[in-house]
């Protein structure tokens, strides 16, 4: 413990959280173009801050993207009176919100994001045990949102948190142990060290490709994304666990939502698509110079934007699972299926061995 | 009626087909939109619809081809108005003269509440001197209630001109020929 680590773990939080929240802020503007070019729509295409019509070209086509359309919402959110109705259990209420945004914040802690530059590794913490805190934190989110349903004190949110957590703790299982075989063959706990067996063997994706699919088709449960989105289902619960909420609170479980999607697409991207490697003009060894590093950096961010899109578009293609079809898939499906990998590839590993 | 439901394949199970065809309808209408450009929509401000010829828009007093105002001041819009939205002052018993030949009155002021106005059509249908007609503005703004109170001037500068007959025109010219009566053939 010396302090240049303390300093340089401070600036690493603080850029890791803030491109987090500028991805988050972003992907609520992805999903509603996704959304709207899906739909046939033009999506967003407004909102911009006074003097930028001044600006000859480029303001105007900044404009139509809707590129400043997330200062607009996080402005309204900001302004918006922020209202306790009468009857909640108050502590629970303002303990939710930030019970959902915490464990999506603390999960990128262990998620390498670049390489090295200097001497500093671009991982907040490079934890032996990487992989079990993600699993120990993800679980903590479902507090968020179970209590942001019993503290409202009304039906809609109960029946939401009812919903999630069950939910939320059935595709854990699956989830947890859909990763099991990229242990056993990397056979390292550690993400950084699984990124690196990445660089010498191939993408993990190939040798896993079940896990991957079980891990993708759970973090949709997990992130309470369409087809999984019982907990928040608009056409049947009003708003899910968060009808209550508005203004900043509201605020919150929203960029909690799409911080776990920037999360889980993380995790997913150093666990099965080579973290910010790339198999190609010598990207996939740590960085010696700084534009490298940079590189680095920005190829695992690509990497993240690319599964976050795949999120988005998802959500915007299929419709919900009824409560006993997501029951069924979760344990009559994926958990038996999870176990077969685990058990294929433990078989194979031993035969080669 | 029962509707028995096939039992799914196993291809299907996997749901994969539905996933496939989600797949292809997403990206097709992502592609129409995106790349085609397809988009059906209208951006209102900048685009506007062209109304059908038999709109009912906002009610304008026209002039007539000759630059005056046809409207005479009988004060029928304001009788059958249904919303009231109707003011009219005549110029009275010593008021102002019309502005134009052979007729009797002119509105001293004309107001239409744009607020109460229901483009109903009644004043252009009772008018007898065709001088008030529903133009094709649909989209009336205003930040102040006054401000939507149109007075005779603004009705006239927004409703322009409309031809036609000119009921009042000739009529010296008919009566001085009455007088010599038997009229030329």
């Amino acid at each position: 413990m010396n302090w240049s680590f303390i300093i340089f773990s401070l600036v690493k939080i603080a850029l890791a959280i803030g491109v987090l929240h500028a991805i988050a802020a972003y992907a609520v503007l992805v999903e509603r173009k996704v959304s709207a070019w899906i739909q046939d729509r033009v999506g967003p295409n407004r909102a911009a801050p006074p003097f930028v019509k001044y600006i000859p070209v480029l303001g105007p086509m900044l404009t139509r993207w809707g590129i400043f359309q997330p200062l607009a919402d996080g402005l309204k959110f900001m302004l918006k009176e922020d209202f306790t109705p009468a009857g909640v259990r108050k502590m629970y209420f303002w303990l939710a919100p930030a019970l959902a945004v915490i464990p999506s914040l603390l999960v990128i802690a262990v998620i390498p994001f670049g390489s090295q530059m200097g001497n500093q590794k671009m991982v907040i913490a490079d934890l032996n045990v990487g992989i079990l805190y993600t699993f120990g934190i993800v679980s903590l989110g479902v507090y968020g949102i179970v209590l942001a349903g019993y503290a409202a004190n009304s039906k809609y949110p109960f029946l939401g948190g009812i919903r999630s957590s069950a939910q939320m703790i059935s595709y854990e299982i699956s989830m947890g142990m859909s990763v099991i075989p990229v242990f056993l063959i990397a056979g390292n706990l550690n993400l950084s060290q699984i990124i690196s067996w990445q660089t010498t063997h191939g993408w993990l994706v190939i040798y896993a490709p079940l896990s991957f699919i079980i891990f993708i088709v759970a973090s949709f449960a997990e992130t309470n994304r369409t087809p999984f989105d019982l907990p928040e289902a608009e056409t049947e619960l009003v708003g899910g666990y968060h009808t209550e909420y508005g203004s900043m609170k509201f605020a919150l479980f929203f960029l909690a939502e799409y911080s776990n999607m920037v999360a889980t697409s993380g995790m997913m991207v150093t666990l099965f698509f080579g973290g910010w490697t790339l198999p190609f003009w010598g990207l996939d060894q740590p960085a010696h110079s700084l534009g490298i590093g940079i590189l680095q950096i920005l190829i695992f961010l690509v990497k993240v934007c690319a599964l976050m899109v795949l999120f988005i578009w998802v959500r915007w293609m299929f419709p919900r699972f009824r409560y006993d079809q997501l029951m069924d898939l979760g344990w009559r499906r994926f958990v038996p299926l999870a176990l077969v990998n685990i058990l294929i590839t433990a078989v194979i590993l031993w035969m080669k061995s | 009626m029962i509707v028995n439901r096939k039992a799914l394949t196993f291809w299907e199970k996997l749901y994969l087909p539905a996933i496939i065809g989600g797949l292809k309808v997403t990206l097709r209408h992502a592609y129409n939109t995106l790349i085609l450009k397809k988009v059906v929509t209208m951006e209102y401000p900048e685009q506007k619809w062209a109304v059908p010829a038999d709109y009912r828009g906002a009610p304008y007093l026209v002039k007539d081809q000759d630059g005056n105002t046809k409207c005479v001041s009988c004060q029928l819009c304001e009788f059958v108005c249904p919303p009231k939205a109707i003011k009219i002052i005549p110029p009275g018993p010593a008021g102002q003269l019309a502005d134009r030949s052979n007729a009797e009155k002119m509105p001293q002021a004309f107001e239409i509440n744009m607020l109460r106005c229901i483009f109903c059509g009644f004043c252009q249908e009772v008018c007898p001197e065709e001088a008030i007609f529903l133009q094709k503005d649909y989209s009336l703004t205003g930040l102040t209630r006054a401000e939507m109170i149109y007075d005779k001037e603004k009705l006239l500068a927004l409703g322009g001109t409309v031809g036609g007959v000119q009921k009042w025109k000739n009529k010296l010219e008919e009566a001085k020929e009455q007088e010599t009566f038997p009229v030329k053939v």
